[in-house]
């Protein structure tokens, strides 16, 4: 039982991480219906602000994460104005292939200055001990990642309810043409959605690179690809479906490892996927939309 | 436009002409006429050589095994910069040139394919074992002379055109399990490796089936993907809950010193034991270097022994390369240039010009007849490519520095 608990919560650990990067995938999808696969990289430039700056001697860990988080907040405003702007009005294919463009482009750049061999980094909560509750042990990452994502996919939710702003999101995503007829400006809009997205990339990459303290311009790809997943998972373009995807695609990950075959634990979780957007093709959270003609 | 087509057709005729006249030349005499007509005039003008002969080099300078890939190249370039300005082999002088494949196949059998362009005679290479069975089915194709400084897998070496260097996977696992049991360092083993690598699965394959009738119980053995590298909890765990007292990883270091990191945290206290991909792992963990203590690694080289091979080459090497430590794979480039020249010598090669295929059947020859004195060992090898050598373990010793930082190194055992 005690091992059970364990190695659930070692799940949720996993699954929160995977919870915030899909919340940054799912927020992009269901306003701008674009799949940002730069969203990994992005990640991935954020791990490196942050390592290079807190390994000057002068930048306190708290301020490194702010830069980190201001760096992939501009960055992600910068990618959207330059590759996603101008294909506006292209099908949604060529703005696919774009982001895949960007992704690779961020990745190859990323290479050239920091080179391929994957660099140790020092986690942000390093003095902090773990929590021990019950017997079971409980790391700092762990307890952080839970925490900031729920406040995160709280805040997002109530952002998007309440304020001007995020009706106005609401308002894009369902009709952009409506909404620009009724005043409202898509296209700083969609920058604002970015800027959010691009935003949270910046806090996934200070718990991502925490947790698993290593850094290299490939960290941001496998994460993304299986946030990506967690979005589908809990209905991309939901954000409380893309937490519960996020941490349900950690936990099952984690069980499958443990009770299963540590081999096959990829395949399970798929698995489970194929099943799941069978029985409900728009994911677990995902709003049944009827097209009218 | 007219003129400049025919002036290019020329020029390319020209070209394609010269090392024909070359190849006539040299064949007919093999005396110093044949210095004026190779490709490489200038060199042969300044030098002493009789010809110059093009070693190529392939492996992953860019991507996630990068480091292994510019090991292998700065050895192998040393090596042939020692050899050259001693007078070449038997006068020929060495040129090498080195294509990167980025650890991917189809790069790699694209970098051969540009190297056969650029007139190689023999192929030092691949460095990793997937690229370098795509090669190798290449290599046999040609009959090209392949002699691989680190690719570790079992069919790197399938055809006999083909030799190795550093140890094979299955006789790593071997030595591994013969290591722990005759030294009682545990009786109890669990193991942790990448069940999507073929280096890793070949290792703990054979480790396995070694650990069996070494006596060694195997408690626990968990596997992870390419996929999901970077989570350990449940397989760290599984491995606290199997009672196992070492844990065995057949893996490379990046995700060793994740393992390591998260073994710490999760309070898992076992003793680490390893493979020459854990070589690296030091600078991996960085301000973490001092979980690595007492990690023990079964690998042919370690750059502070002391023996008066190692501590040369160490040193040459640091000097040409600003002061960088070799590692493994820089030893195992560098003893292949030497094997390559001890081959050429058995066999007489003296002919700078000799075809490639005349170079292999010859070489392959040799190869099963010399002994190298390498940096990595005594080699000898058999017909099927694999070498003869001891393996050497060593134990990673962390000394703490007077600020408070602390440094590894490596220890023979």
């Amino acid at each position: 039982m005690m091992s059970f608990i364990s190695y659930l919560v070692n799940g949720i650990s996993l699954g929160s991480i995977y919870a915030l990067i899909a919340l940054g995938y799912t927020m992009v999808y269901g306003i701008a219906k674009m799949l940002n696969f730069a969203h990994g990289d992005i990640i991935m430039v954020g791990g490196f602000t942050i390592f290079t700056a807190m390994s000057t001697a002068w930048c306190p860990v708290w301020m490194s994460v702010i830069i980190g988080i201001v760096v992939c907040t501009v960055l992600g405003v910068l990618v959207e104005k330059v590759a996603y702007k101008p294909l506006r009005s292209a099908p949604p294919l060529a703005v696919l292939i774009t982001a895949i463009g960007v992704s690779y482009l961020l990745q190859n750049v990323a290479l050239l200055i920091f080179g391929s061999a994957s660099q140790s980094f020092t986690s942000i909560v390093k003095n902090i001990a773990p929590v021990t509750i019950g017997g079971v042990t409980i790391s700092m990452e762990t307890v952080i990642s839970i925490v900031v994502s729920v406040i995160i996919m709280i805040c997002l939710t109530l952002f998007i309810n309440k304020t001007k702003a995020g009706k106005a999101m609401l308002a894009v995503s369902e009709d952009k043409g409506a909404a620009q007829l009724m005043g409202i400006n898509v296209n700083a809009t969609i920058s604002l959605t970015f800027a959010i997205g691009s935003a949270l990339a910046g806090v996934a990459s200070a718990l991502l690179c925490s947790s698993y303290p290593q850094i290299s311009p490939y960290t941001g790809s496998m994460p993304g690809i299986k946030a990506f997943v967690a979005a589908v998972f809990g209905g991309i373009g939901s954000i409380p479906g893309a937490m519960i995807g996020g941490i349900l695609l950690g936990v099952i990950e984690n069980l499958s490892k443990a009770y299963i075959s540590s081999q096959l634990s990829d395949a399970i979780v798929f698995l489970v996927l194929i099943v799941v957007l069978i029985v409900k093709p728009t994911g677990i959270m995902g709003k049944k939309i009827n097209e009218k003609v | 436009m007219k003129v400049s087509k025919k002036i290019l057709a020329l020029s390319l005729a020209a070209c394609m002409t010269v090392p024909f006249l070359a190849g006539c030349n040299s064949s007919s005499s093999n005396e110093g006429t044949s210095e004026g007509a190779d490709g490489a005039g200038a060199s042969a003008a300044s030098g002493d050589f009789t010809g110059t002969l093009v070693i190529g080099g392939i492996g992953p300078v860019t991507g996630g095994a990068a480091v292994y890939g510019n090991a292998v190249k700065n050895g192998i370039q040393l090596a042939v910069d020692e050899i050259n300005a001693a007078g070449g082999v038997n006068g020929i002088k060495l040129e090498f040139n080195f294509q990167d494949d980025e650890h991917n196949e189809e790069k790699a059998v694209n970098a051969y394919n540009t190297l056969k362009d650029k007139d190689m005679k023999l192929l030092i290479g691949t460095v990793t074992s997937n690229p370098c069975i795509a090669v190798a089915a290449e290599t046999a194709k040609d009959n090209m002379f392949q002699l691989t400084p680190s690719g570790s897998a079992v069919d790197c070496v399938a055809n006999d055109n083909a030799f190795r260097i550093c140890f094979n996977d299955p006789n790593q696992g071997i030595a591994s399990a013969q290591y722990i049991a005759q030294n009682n360092v545990a009786s109890k083993v669990a193991v942790i490796y990448d069940s999507s690598d073929v280096y890793s699965t070949g290792i703990y394959e054979k480790f396995v089936a070694e650990a069996s009738v070494q006596n060694l119980e195997v408690v626990a053995a968990e596997a992870f993907t390419s996929d999901s590298k970077t989570d350990f909890s449940v397989q760290i765990q599984k491995v606290q809950e199997s009672g196992a007292d070492l844990l065995f990883l057949p893996i490379y270091y990046q995700e060793a010193a994740l393992i390591l990191q998260q073994a710490d945290k999760a309070g898992l206290s076992v003793k680490y034991f390893g493979c020459d991909g854990l070589d690296g792992l030091i600078d991996q963990l960085g301000a973490d270097v001092g979980l690595a203590e007492g990690v023990m690694l079964l690998t042919p080289f370690a750059a502070d022994a002391k023996d008066d091979k190692t501590v040369a080459f160490t040193t040459a090497y640091k000097a040409a390369y600003n002061g960088e430590v070799p590692i493994q794979f820089a030893a195992d480039g560098y003893d292949a240039v030497y094997a390559v020249k001890a081959a050429m010598e058995k066999a007489g090669i003296t002919d700078a010009s000799i075809s490639a295929s005349d170079l292999c059947d010859a070489l392959k020859a040799a190869m099963t007849e010399i002994t190298v004195e390498g940096v990595t060992g005594n080699i000898t090898w058999t017909a099927d490519g694999e070498p003869t050598k001891d393996p050497k373990a060593m134990e990673i010793v962390i000394t703490e520095n007077e600020d408070g930082t602390k440094t590894g190194t490596y220890a023979a055992l």
